[in-house]
């Protein structure tokens, strides 16, 4: 496969491997912001590869994580309304909600599809005239502007029963707020790949500038990551605080402009409660009122029951890097990717999922 | 207008007699289930194995299977992981009301093709038809006997320090070619389900060695589950190298786009098998030379620490925990 | 997060592109991508292109871990 295989090259890796620990002095924490880079450096077993000067922790960066229960709660709620069709991505149908999830509503019949795209979505749309099809729409920067264009897409269209949840949130005020509280100490940020595939590398600037730190933004493929963490060394090393690029192939410092265009078309900044942390301005998106029609929060009155917390879980301090899952009374006893309580330990990107499935840093 | 299978059909009057007659024992004829008494009765010594397997699969026609291939292949091979030889089948379907007389007949067909592949036959079976929204189309049971050739055993507790771990060839082919299918992730491959029965591949590698410890097939749940489950019921550790493992490139590359694990993804015409180091090459050159097996790998070996782990090298020569899958493998976004 | 691949396109319609990655094919949207040629691979997530890849990028940092393979092998 062009552009993947390349990219796993061992014999490269081990380059890679050999470059960074010749060059590590100083013991640094690193920050990988997003769960793919949680992922792949478990999947790959890179800490093992490291030198111990490096220590990694993993950061808030899976919307399926950071969703809030109340936001979940909404759409379970949707889901229990007559005629309604929800559509998400597969990620979503487990998470548990203060009291259930989509994937026990569908179970007690409620009508909810799992997509591969909110194309797919807006063809179920069509071919249910008579249904209201709502999609969730959770991600980050990457997935926005995708759902940004189905809304263009249904009104182009004249697709009138086509509705979204926008559960979305933004990368930079997040980070942001993680830096701002000072609770874990970090000399370095792995920078999320695909969404500065969108936004570029600009926005990261005043986050290496504000809060002197290195940013390196990096692709998702083990290569990536090692060449990712040998340019953060060389500048921890140097005492600098810039903003390089690690996967130049898919990023270009300007980010992709159509794409912003589209979601700025649709979409608004408000606040957005994160899972863990509270609500951060400026973080999340609405629908623009031009596009109200489009809004299930506003199409459809749903009034959940307030929300609450699963007792002793602590996604909200693994999320911030704060404390790690193995600090977590619950993890791998009562909390296991089969009975999850939180949601790190459902996402597949979840940091908890990544130890339990991963063990950890296993392997030595 | 098309004919579909009605609710008297399964109500054991005429028209059940007639759909019993004309679709099913013409087509799977043999003496045993000609009979058509109440139990299939038959003469058998030694030491057997029975199974049984209910088969249920959307939707039930994809590229290189069906649900009665399925069905026969199942249990077939269910038979054939206890080194038995497979010998008579049973066969009960449970159809939703209005399914094609077509696609049942086809179904059937398929049946029968693949009980004379496998050399077994079916020798009793049931109808029975339920309300619309009751079932999904058509399920199907299938149970089985066999036969176990003297001095052979089985098990997955056999399992021993020193093993060599045989695979019978790629992973993921099958759970890949009905994802293809399903609404919603339509993509289009080349690739067809690995769906065969294992009966003759087994009696090969039986030809050559009786010292076979472990058997099984990584159905669902895929290489990943299986092998932790003989770790566990062995109280040993399995190794595996993650570049022995054969994966056929479209497998990859949907398990790329859709954000999944070939290791965890379903086959049905696929073995695993743990033999003694002694043994492990010939075993190896007779699975290569049946068709079901040319692709076979050493993929790794067991060990004695960690028991009950499946741990993999990975191609970055780092190595990490592989652990039995969690719930259905959705495709994801993040 | 953000699973998003590279692919190939292999024909263009619309605003919609017919794209292959080994072996497998689908149809995916090119509203975010209106620059998308014929033979461009295309990072695609969740079914759009959310960018074009450059492929030469792509070749000069392989070039440059290359370099940096050698250089680890040679002070070895």
């Amino acid at each position: 496969m062009r552009f993947i295989t390349e990219f796993r090259r061992p014999e490269l890796a081990e380059g890679l491997i050999s470059q960074i620990h010749h060059k590590s002095k100083t013991a640094v924490r690193l920050m990988e912001f997003c769960g793919g880079h949680t992922v792949t450096i478990f999947r790959y077993g890179i800490r093992q590869a490291l030198p111990k000067t490096l220590e990694m922790v993993s950061g808030p960066g899976c919307p399926v994580c950071v969703t809030a229960n109340a936001d979940l709660d909404k759409a379970i709620a949707l889901s229990q309304i007559p005629d309604v069709i929800i559509t998400t991505f597969g990620d979503m149908l487990k998470v548990p909600g203060s009291y259930s999830s989509l994937q026990e509503a569908k179970a007690s019949g409620a009508d909810v599809r799992v997509v591969y795209s909110t194309m797919d979505a807006l063809k179920i749309a069509e071919e249910n005239p008579d249904k209201s099809v709502v999609f969730l729409g959770i991600g980050f920067e990457t997935t926005a502007p995708t759902i940004a264009a189905s809304i263009l897409m249904a009104q182009d269209k004249g697709i009138q029963n086509y509705h979204v949840l926008s559960l979305h949130k933004l990368c930079p005020p997040a980070i942001r707020a993680i830096l701002d509280c000072g609770e874990v100490r970090l000399q370095g940020l792995i920078c999320p790949g695909h969404v500065s595939v969108i936004i570029g590398s600009h926005p990261w600037e005043s986050v290496a500038r504000d809060y002197n730190i290195p940013c390196v933004i990096s692709g998702f493929e083990p290569l990536d990551i090692l060449q990712c963490i040998s340019m953060l060394v060389a500048q921890v090393e140097k005492g600098e605080s810039r903003v390089e690029i690690a996967y130049r192939r898919g990023v270009h410092p300007e980010g992709n402009r159509e794409a912003l265009k589209i979601m700025e078309q649709v979409f608004e900044p408000c606040p957005a409660q994160w899972r863990g942390m509270g609500e951060i301005p400026g973080s999340g998106l609405k629908l623009r009122g031009k596009y109200r029609h489009f809004d299930a929060e506003l199409v459809f009155s749903i009034v959940p029951e307030p929300a609450c917390e699963p007792e002793g879980c602590i996604c909200g301090d693994i999320l911030r890097g704060v404390k790690t899952p193995t600090d977590c009374l619950l993890f791998g006893k009562v909390c296991t990717p089969e009975h999850p309580v939180g949601p790190c330990m459902v996402s597949s990107e979840g940091s908890c999922s990544a130890y339990y499935l991963y063990g950890g840093s296993f392997g030595e | 207008m098309e004919n579909r299978i009605l609710l008297t059909h399964g109500s054991g009057g005429k028209l059940a007699h007639e759909l019993v007659e004309k679709s099913f024992v013409k087509a799977l004829a043999n003496p045993l289930l000609a009979k058509l008494d109440d139990s299939a009765v038959f003469d058998l010594s030694g030491k057997l194995a029975f199974t049984t397997d209910s088969h249920v699969v959307s939707p039930i026609f994809y590229p290189g299977g069906d649900i009665g291939k399925l069905a026969v292949c199942g249990t077939v091979n269910d038979l054939a992981m206890s080194g038995a030889k497979p010998l008579y089948l049973s066969l009960a379907f449970i159809i939703e009301e209005g399914l094609l007389q077509d696609e049942l007949d086809k179904i059937v067909n398929s049946i029968q093709k693949a009980t004379k592949e496998a050399e077994v036959e079916i020798v009793t079976g049931d109808t029975k038809v339920v309300n619309r929204g009751s079932a999904d189309k058509l399920f199907i049971n299938t149970a089985g006997v066999g036969i176990i050739p003297q001095g052979v055993n089985i098990s997955g507790s056999n399992a021993r320090p020193g093993d060599k771990v045989i695979l019978s060839g790629t992973i993921g082919e099958h759970g890949i070619a009905v994802l293809s299918q399903r609404q919603g992730l339509s993509f289009s491959t080349q690739l067809e389900s690995d769906l065969a029965p294992l009966g003759s591949l087994v009696a090969d590698m039986l030809a050559v060695s009786h010292n076979i410890h472990c058997l099984r097939d990584p159905t669902r749940g895929g290489l990943a589950t299986i092998l932790n489950e003989l770790a566990e019921q062995s109280k040993v550790s399995i190794r595996i190298n993650e570049e022995k493992i054969p994966v056929r490139e479209e497998v990859l590359a949907a398990c790329e786009m859709l954000g999944l694990d070939p290791l965890y993804i379903a086959n049905e015409g696929k073995l695993v098998a743990i033999v003694p180091a002694l043994d492990a090459t010939k075993v190896l050159k007779a699975m290569r030379g049946n068709h079901y097996g040319k692709s076979a790998a050493v993929i790794g070996e067991v060990r004695a620490e960690n028991p009950g782990r499946v741990i993999m090298k990975t191609s970055l020569g780092t190595s990490r925990i592989i652990d039995m899958l969690v719930g259905d493998p959705l495709p994801r976004i993040c | 997060m953000c699973l998003a691949i590279p692919v190939l396109i292999k024909s263009i319609e619309d605003k919609e592109a017919e794209v292959e990655i080994g072996g497998i094919t689908r149809r995916i949207s090119l509203q975010l991508t209106p620059e998308a040629k014929v033979g461009d691979y295309a990072i695609i997530h969740t079914g759009y292109a959310i960018n074009i890849l450059d492929q030469e990028g792509a070749e000069e940092t392989l070039k440059l871990l290359e370099e940096i393979a050698e250089t680890a092998e040679e002070g070895e």
